[in-house]
Formats: structure tokens, sequence, C-alpha cells
């Protein structure tokens, strides 16, 4: 189990270096579907069925066809541009933000209040033992079935919106014919 | 343990990263590439290619993707409820109807609205 993580967390470091190298946003918005892709599985492996099926059928699926109908809608052609090591003030913010992120890490996960063990109502044996999707179930069904339904209202508001706001443009004859 | 359950899909994977692998593999080393003008053009069907593949899209695409996203945010609460289907039954069936009665509410306000046509 241990190996399977080793192996499909390395490729998915891989893949998120990918995107950084790569210099067409299309191929970076599908380099970062593999990424996610990959967390999906890290996901099954730590027992996590729903999350796992959310990092693929949401982020992988849905936020990414966004990512790349965006980049299509903005016209992003591939950066051209040369690769400069010059250090300017945002590489070196950056840096600095990765660094404190991963002290940060380093100190949470580091430290035994990190120890996973069983915590609260809904602790990792009672996950790994019910299932994640069966106790999401349960919960959504029951306790929060108020709070599921007005979901359903925020969907609803979402999908109006969106035509509202896109269907303002002026009739897209322009858009068309540009060479 | 749940991620046992998930080797036949990576085998499956496998399987399939395999054999598109193998084909592309056995196409490379065994075809010969003696490429000429007239074997690069596109046949049967295929016109010659006119300006870039970076073209700026419509924006009406980006409804129709809206439109996906929110109908696949609605599979992820559908499926918890596929799972415990059976425990469920009735009642999960009607808090499932009222949850897909209001979104489709929002598919019929899309439909009026001439959304879904594309002119």
């Amino acid at each position: 189990m241990l190996i399977a993580f080793y192996i499909v967390a390395a490729l998915a470091v891989a893949s998120a270096f990918n995107i950084l190298i790569l210099r067409s946003p299309v191929y970076c918005a599908l380099s970062l579907v593999g990424c996610f892709f990959l967390l999906g599985i890290i996901f099954i492996l730590l027992n996590n069925e729903f999350v796992a099926v959310v990092q693929v059928l949401i982020y992988a699926g849905a936020i990414m066809v966004l990512f790349l109908f965006v980049i299509m809608l903005l016209n992003l052609r591939p950066d051209s541009s040369p690769r400069s090591l010059k250090f300017g003030i945002a590489k070196i913010l950056g840096i600095g933000l990765t660094v404190g992120i991963l002290a940060q890490l380093i100190g949470v996960f580091g430290s035994s209040a990190a120890k996973l063990g069983p915590m609260g109502e809904y602790s990792a044996q009672r996950v790994t033992e019910e299932g994640s999707l069966e106790i999401v179930a349960e919960l959504m069904l029951t306790e929060y079935v108020l709070p599921f339904e007005i979901i359903s209202i925020l969907l609803m508001v979402s999908i109006m919106g969106a035509v509202v706001l896109a269907k303002k443009r002026p009739p897209p004859e322009e858009e068309e014919s540009q060479p | 343990m749940v991620a046992e359950q998930y080797i036949p899909v990576l085998m499956l994977l496998g399987v399939a990263l395999g054999f598109g692998a193998l084909f592309t593999l056995l196409g490379i080393l065994l075809g010969p590439k003696r490429d000429t003008a007239v074997k690069k053009m596109p046949f049967e069907s295929g016109l010659p290619s006119t300006g870039s593949g970076f073209k700026r899209y419509s924006v009406r695409f980006y409804m129709v993707a809206l439109a996906f996203l929110i109908f696949d945010v609605e599979i992820i609460f559908f499926y918890p409820w596929a799972v415990k289907f059976r425990e469920f039954g009735l009642y999960g069936f009607v808090v499932m109807s009222i949850f897909f009665v209001i979104l489709v509410l929002g598919l019929v306000y899309d439909w009026r609205k001439g959304a879904l046509e594309w002119d």
C-alpha cells in the first residue's frame, strides 16, 4: 500500500511539475487533469471513496472543462517569451510563500497532534469500516436534508445566472467571422 | 479496505495503457517511414489546414459548459443516494425528487430562454 502511495505521489508531483514547465496553456490544463486524477487515486488509497469521486468527477471533469473553455475563450496562445532566470520580486515572493507553506506543513504533520486516531464522531477508523459514501449518504439524507435541498436552489440559480449573463451579449456575428 | 476493490480498475487501466503503448511502439518500430509531400497530404475527406489551432471561441460554448458543470455537480449528490438507495427507500426517493425537480426548473428556464438553441 505504501509503495502504491509513493508511486502515485511521485507521478502526481511529476505532472504538477509538468504544469510549470509546459508553455501551452492547453497542455498545462491537461497536465492538471492528470494531477487531479492521481490525487483521486491517493484518496482511494486513503479509503475515502467519496472524496476520490468528487476529485475525479468535479475537479478533473467539470472544473477542468471550465478551465479549458476559459483558455479557449481568452484565446491564450503558447507562451513564446524566452525563459529568464532573473529573480524578480514575484519569484522571490513565490519562493518565500512556498517555503512558508512547506514549513507549516512540516510543523503540522511532524508534530504528534497529527497522528491519526479515534478522534471525533467520524474518525478515520469508522470511515474505513462503514465507507465514506455510506456515511455521507446517511448524513445527507437525514440530518442535513434541508441544507441539501437548498443546494439544489443554489444550483438552479447558477444555471439561470449563467444564461442571464451570457445572453446579454450582442449577436455574435463578428466573433464568428474573425479569422 | 476500499483500495483493494479498485485493483481491477488499476488492471484495466494498465491493460488499456499497455495496448495503446504497444501498438504505437510497434507502429513506430516496424513501420517503414518514407515520407513524401504527397503522403503527408490529408486524405479521405480531409482538407489542408488553414491558420492556427488557437482561435477565440464563442461564448456560447461556455454556456453549454456551465450547464454541464451544474449537472455534473448534481451527479455528485446522486451518487451517495444511489449507494444507499435500498435503505432509504421511498423517503430517499422523495428527497431526491425534490432536489431533482428544483434543478430541472433551472433547465426549463434555460430551455425557455433559448440557451440550448445554437442561434
